[in-house]
């Protein structure tokens, strides 16, 4: 069914921090490697050690140059990692044609069910994110699935109850929880840190939250070392360093 | 976007074919007997067989075609859903019709068929271009003039061939030296109009969206993309990043006027001061085959200059690259 739910009061999310996240791709590896095994892959690569190299990934990672207001200040170096936010009112549930594509009621959950899907591709171009990915080989689209796989999943132990991607993040710099729960611990962090929407002007209403990076401290130019003439006191040396200083310094 | 093959030919084709039947079907309402019974049924084949080889071509983009009867479920909320509904229903007064037609029937019967046929035609062309305004990550498409462009597209390619036909088949002769070349040479002059007021508007204005709010990193200043996530191309690169030089647009934009404005209007004229039947016929037809090719270029660039918000991921200088990629193929 396509129609989308009514507004569920649970919302599953991530909850990124811009601040701290390095750009080491562990997130993007690991869901790679999780999925690719789990209940929605194979996640197919395509002429993988050939000249043009094609491949289904649910999160990629970018990087950019941020210019500061402030003129003396240097670029700030931003990493971005981009997945599905699990939209509550996204078109690319509504504008699919055979209800494979949905919003789950009970915790706003975005999935492709992929034995219905007809591979039309109308819903990656209805992403504005760009988190939808088509697979050539299986004829279906795929998406992340918050590791539903997982979150779920009573034979893992409570602890490893969470998507891939949180699990692998060095810097822990991804969180998972429930954004619908005022009181949840990644609400508190996004109330608290100001997290905010990517591209509110779209209307889709992500459930994600970013979280921003803290404005940088002065940069490092003005503490580049300028080479400064050493300067040392002998006089309160002993008599054999002062010596020596006057033997060397001739 | 992607100009895919399959999507062109789907919208350009049964959008001819459904302009056949629109004008068949208001002809025939109008007045039952202007076509005989052989001329009508031969434009209702050609009309119902463009918009049967169109629905045919969009199997073709799909991941999974034998899946394809899905895609008549959800019709309370997706756009394509209903175009394949429509599509199909639009049958249904294609064989009445005919049916009609072949036993003689009344004329009030064929009136009616007709009416129900013309009606279906303009519902399932609005359905097509709904699929593509409906989508707001497109800003060539999600705009006001793309759904007037499928519909008159559509009846001036279904104008041309029905002249075509009509001179063919030695239709009534005011018709085919009088009443169709200025049918196709009005409308070409309309779409040529829309065209233009259509290639301003993608020229001058632009998506809401930007890099900033694309990141929400505006807040601090200008931002730039300085590594993608991945070296080679992916699905999103490939499919969305497609990214025509403006250069080859403004020639193709040319060539796409000449094809279903120019060369129409200039075989449209001499047909109508000459009034002879040869020349109506080789005149007709050539214009059919131009407006069908100008139509061709029309969408293939309907598509390939199209720009999708989630290349702002990726910088602009990503969409050269792949601009460049794709030519080098
Ligand atoms: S990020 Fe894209 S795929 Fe995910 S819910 Fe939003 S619109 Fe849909
Ligand atoms: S590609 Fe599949 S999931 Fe997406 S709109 Fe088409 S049928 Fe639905």
């Amino acid at each position: 069914m396509t129609m989308l739910p009514p507004p569920s009061p649970k919302k599953l999310g991530l909850v990124i921090d811009l601040d701290i996240c390095v750009g080491c791709h562990a997130c993007a590896v690991a869901c790679k490697e999780w999925n690719d095994g789990g209940q929605f892959g194979p996640l197919p690569d395509e002429n993988p050690y050939g000249k043009e190299p094609l491949s289904v990934w649910f999160n990629r990672v970018h990087t950019y140059e941020v210019e500061t207001q402030d003129n003396g200040k240097p670029p700030m170096t931003v990493h971005f990692p981009r997945s599905c936010l699990h939209c509550e009112t996204p078109d690319c549930v509504t504008v699919c044609p055979t209800g494979a594509s949905y919003k789950r009621a009970e915790d706003g959950i975005v999935l492709v069910d992929e034995d219905k899907c007809i591979g039309c591709q109308l819903c990656a171009w209805a992403c504005p994110y760009g988190a939808r990915e088509f697979s050539e080989q299986r004829g279906v689209m795929q998406k992340c699935t918050l590791c539903i796989d997982r979150i779920y999943n009573e034979t893992l132990d409570e602890i490893d109850r969470q998507p891939a991607c949180v699990m692998a993040c060095p810097t822990r710099a991804r969180h998972f929880g429930d954004l619908g729960d005022a009181d949840s611990a990644v609400s508190k962090l996004v109330a608290e840190r100001g997290g905010y929407d990517l591209m509110p002007e779209m209307g889709y209403k992500p459930v994600n939250k970013y979280l921003p990076p803290r404005e940088r401290r002065d940069g490092c130019p003005s503490k580049v070392a300028t080479p400064q003439e050493e300067k040392v006191d002998f006089s309160t040396a002993s008599p054999l360093l002062r010596w020596m200083d006057k033997l060397l310094s001739r | 976007m992607h100009p895919a093959l399959s999507v062109i030919f789907f919208t350009a084709v049964s959008g001819t074919g459904y302009g056949l039947l629109f004008l068949l079907g208001l002809i025939l309402a109008a007045d039952a007997l202007l076509f005989s019974r052989a001329q009508a049924l031969i434009v209702l084949a050609t009309g119902s067989v463009f918009a049967a080889a169109g629905l045919s071509a969009s199997l073709f983009h799909l991941g999974q075609p034998q899946r394809a009867w899905r895609a008549l479920s959800q019709w309370r909320n997706s756009w394509l859903s209903r175009e394949g509904v429509a599509a199909l229903l639009s049958f249904a007064p294609v064989f009445a019709l005919g049916f009609a037609l072949w036993r003689d029937a009344a004329a009030s019967t064929l009136r009616a068929c007709a009416i129900v046929l013309a009606v279906m035609a303009v519902i399932t062309v609005c359905c097509t271009a709904k699929i593509y305004t409906s989508l707001k990550t497109v800003h060539a498409w999600h705009n006001a003039y793309v759904l007037p462009g499928y519909l008159l597209f559509g009846l001036l390619g279904g104008a041309a061939w029905l002249w075509a036909l009509a001179a063919m088949t030695g239709a009534d002769d005011a018709l085919v030296q009088r009443d169709l070349p200025v049918l196709v040479a009005v409308l070409a002059a309309a779409c040529a109009m829309l065209k233009r007021f259509y290639w301003r508007f993608i020229d001058t204005t632009r998506h809401a969206a930007t890099v900033e709010s694309a990141t929400g990193l505006g807040r601090y200043g200008a931002v730039r993309s300085v590594e993608a996530p991945h070296t080679e191309e992916n699905y999103l690169t490939r499919e969305m990043g497609f990214a025509l030089a403006r250069k080859h647009a403004a020639t193709l934009r040319v060539i796409a006027l000449v094809l279903f404005a120019v060369l129409p209007v200039a075989l449209a004229l001499p047909a109508l001061i000459f009034r002879s039947t040869t020349l109506a016929i080789i005149h007709a037809s050539v214009t059919a085959l131009c407006v069908t090719a100008g139509i061709f270029v029309e969408r293939w660039l309907f598509f390939a200059e199209a720009k999708h918000v989630v290349m702002l991921y990726y910088g602009s200088e990503h969409t050269r690259m792949s601009a460049n990629l794709v030519y080098r193929r």
